[in-house]
């Protein structure tokens, strides 16, 4: 449920990093609160985003959340399958259901992340 | 468990069943199990089963209970001379103001059935025994009713086949009473969802058996009040509290069909009559919403500015987009008018369109 190579944040957000690049979504936890998907409202590549803010939404029949970034950057690549196939995020959150890639702009973000053991510590203290 | 909230009695049903359960008119219902679009496409599909039991059921008895109900509700109990018959009604107060809809059923020979809104019981009960004479007795059978909707294109062959071959199923807007597997029920063919299906009243001990029954087949998929909403919105049905409320009558409200023009009186008669002779200022149009979800009290624009407020909105799980209701003013009622609704940071297109929004459902095939 919360792959051990990936980092995570408290606004349930996942994230991987490969180099200075950054792919992030949301988390198993996140997508099973909102239900069945239906749109996600993504930035545009070469928006520059920046840590803490919101860069989007995601909107199940019941309810919206806004996406938070704990990472800044400029925005590289979107995940346009979303569009047609928003149920992508349900059924594979941490795979096909990515959602944006960031060139990072201060890789020393990355060290505030959450572990996978710490995520799953922190949903704990939520429930 | 909210303090003070009422259970019906699945409540526990829907916890094993490992429902989401949300706060609705005072009532702990469950508003989803394995999801709102699946739930939602099972009815449209197959057979849904819904908890209704919160919903109000009043009985109305007496030689003169006929003239006087028709007294109190718009449409024309003439109607529904034939026993067993139903039909869908609006009550309106003097200035002809919506004070609930609801169905009556002719249930036997000097009496009625009223089902009504859950959120509307108190006033419900309130109106109706003030306005009702001496002579004619009312009781209010909601504590030890339950009601249990089935819907669907399959709905009405598995009842057929709990009730037995000796048994047929009654026509459209008709109830009948049956024994499914030893449990005595009214059979009603009525529903919410635009799908063809029944309505089962039980005594409320016999609820929790009734709906394992029903559970039993494998086919049968329990669905809450999220894909309740979604249903009955692609079908344009109003929900009380969202697309209409003591503020409006039935004409603005596009429930003028419940009002027959020919009706002697009955309370908010002259209101009505005076609405419909001058045209009301403001209609609800239903509005397809190609992008983004348009929700209750999100701001509708024309010519850049706010002409009215979303009354009710969702996303079409059949359609694949946003669908939803406003008031507007009524030279913009037309249908194809284009309005923008402010969702959040953007607005997004709305175009007037005359419900159903979704067609060619089971129930459009039964012809009714």
């Amino acid at each position: 449920m919360y792959p051990k190579e990936l980092k995570y944040d408290r606004e349930h957000e996942w994230i991987r990093t490969e180099g200075d690049v950054a792919t992030m979504g949301i988390s198993h936890f996140a997508q099973d609160q909102l239900g069945e998907v239906v749109y996600v409202d993504l930035p545009s590549v070469g928006d520059t985003i920046t840590a803490g803010d919101a860069f989007g939404e995601v909107e199940s029949v019941k309810s919206v959340s806004e996406l938070f970034t704990p990472l800044s950057g400029e925005v590289v690549e979107v995940n346009e399958t979303l569009a047609d196939a928003p149920e992508t995020v349900n059924e594979d959150p941490y795979g096909d259901g990515w959602m944006i890639k960031v060139r990072l702009s201060d890789p020393a973000e990355v060290d505030d992340l959450l572990d996978a053991d710490g995520y799953q510590a922190f949903l704990a203290e939520e429930a | 468990m909210s303090h003070g909230a009422r259970t019906t009695p699945l409540f526990e049903e829907h916890i094993a069943l490992g429902a989401r359960m949300v706060d609705y008119a005072g009532w702990q219902m469950p508003v989803q199990y394995s999801g709102i679009i699946e739930e939602h496409t099972a009815v449209r599909h197959g057979v849904g089963v819904f908890d209704v039991c919160h919903m109000s059921e009043f009985r109305v008895f007496g030689t003169d209970a006929k003239a006087a109900l028709n007294r109190i509700v718009t449409n024309d109990l003439d109607r529904i001379d034939a026993i067993g018959s139903a039909l869908y009604t609006v009550m309106c107060d003097e200035d002809g103001g919506i004070i609930d809809d609801l169905i009556v059923y002719h249930s036997g020979d000097l009496e009625y059935l009223i089902v009504a809104n859950a959120g509307n019981r108190e006033t419900d009960w309130a109106w109706l025994t003030s306005h009702l004479p001496e002579a004619v007795e009312a009781t209010d059978e909601s504590d030890r009713t339950g009601l249990i909707a089935v819907q669907g294109p399959k709905a009405l062959g598995l009842v057929g086949e709990l009730a037995g071959a000796d048994w047929s199923m009654p026509a459209r807007f008709t109830l009948s009473e049956a024994s499914l597997d030893g449990i005595g029920v009214l059979v009603a063919r009525t529903g919410y969802t635009g799908e063809d299906g029944v309505e089962l009243f039980c005594h409320e001990k016999n609820t929790v058996a009734l709906w394992r029954l029903l559970l039993s087949f494998p086919e049968v998929v329990p669905c809450g009040l999220g894909a309740r909403d979604t249903l009955r919105l692609e079908m344009g049905y109003a929900l009380y509290g969202s697309d209409m409320d003591r503020g409006v009558d039935p004409v603005s409200a596009g429930l003028g069909w419940v009002v027959p023009r020919t009706k002697g009186e009955f309370i908010g008669a002259a209101a009505i009559h005076c609405i419909r002779s001058a045209g009301p200022e403001r209609k609800l149009v239903g509005l397809t919403v190609p992008e983004g979800v348009p929700r209750h009290g999100h701001d509708v624009l024309h010519a850049g500015g706010v002409v009215g407020k979303v009354a009710s909105g969702t996303y079409s799980p059949t359609l694949g987009h946003g669908i939803a209701t406003a008031y507007v003013p009524a030279e913009l009622s037309v249908e194809g008018t284009r309005f923008r609704i402010a969702i959040r940071r953007k607005t997004v297109e709305a175009i007037v369109t005359k419900p159903p929004f979704v067609k060619g459902t089971s129930l459009s095939a039964s012809g009714s």
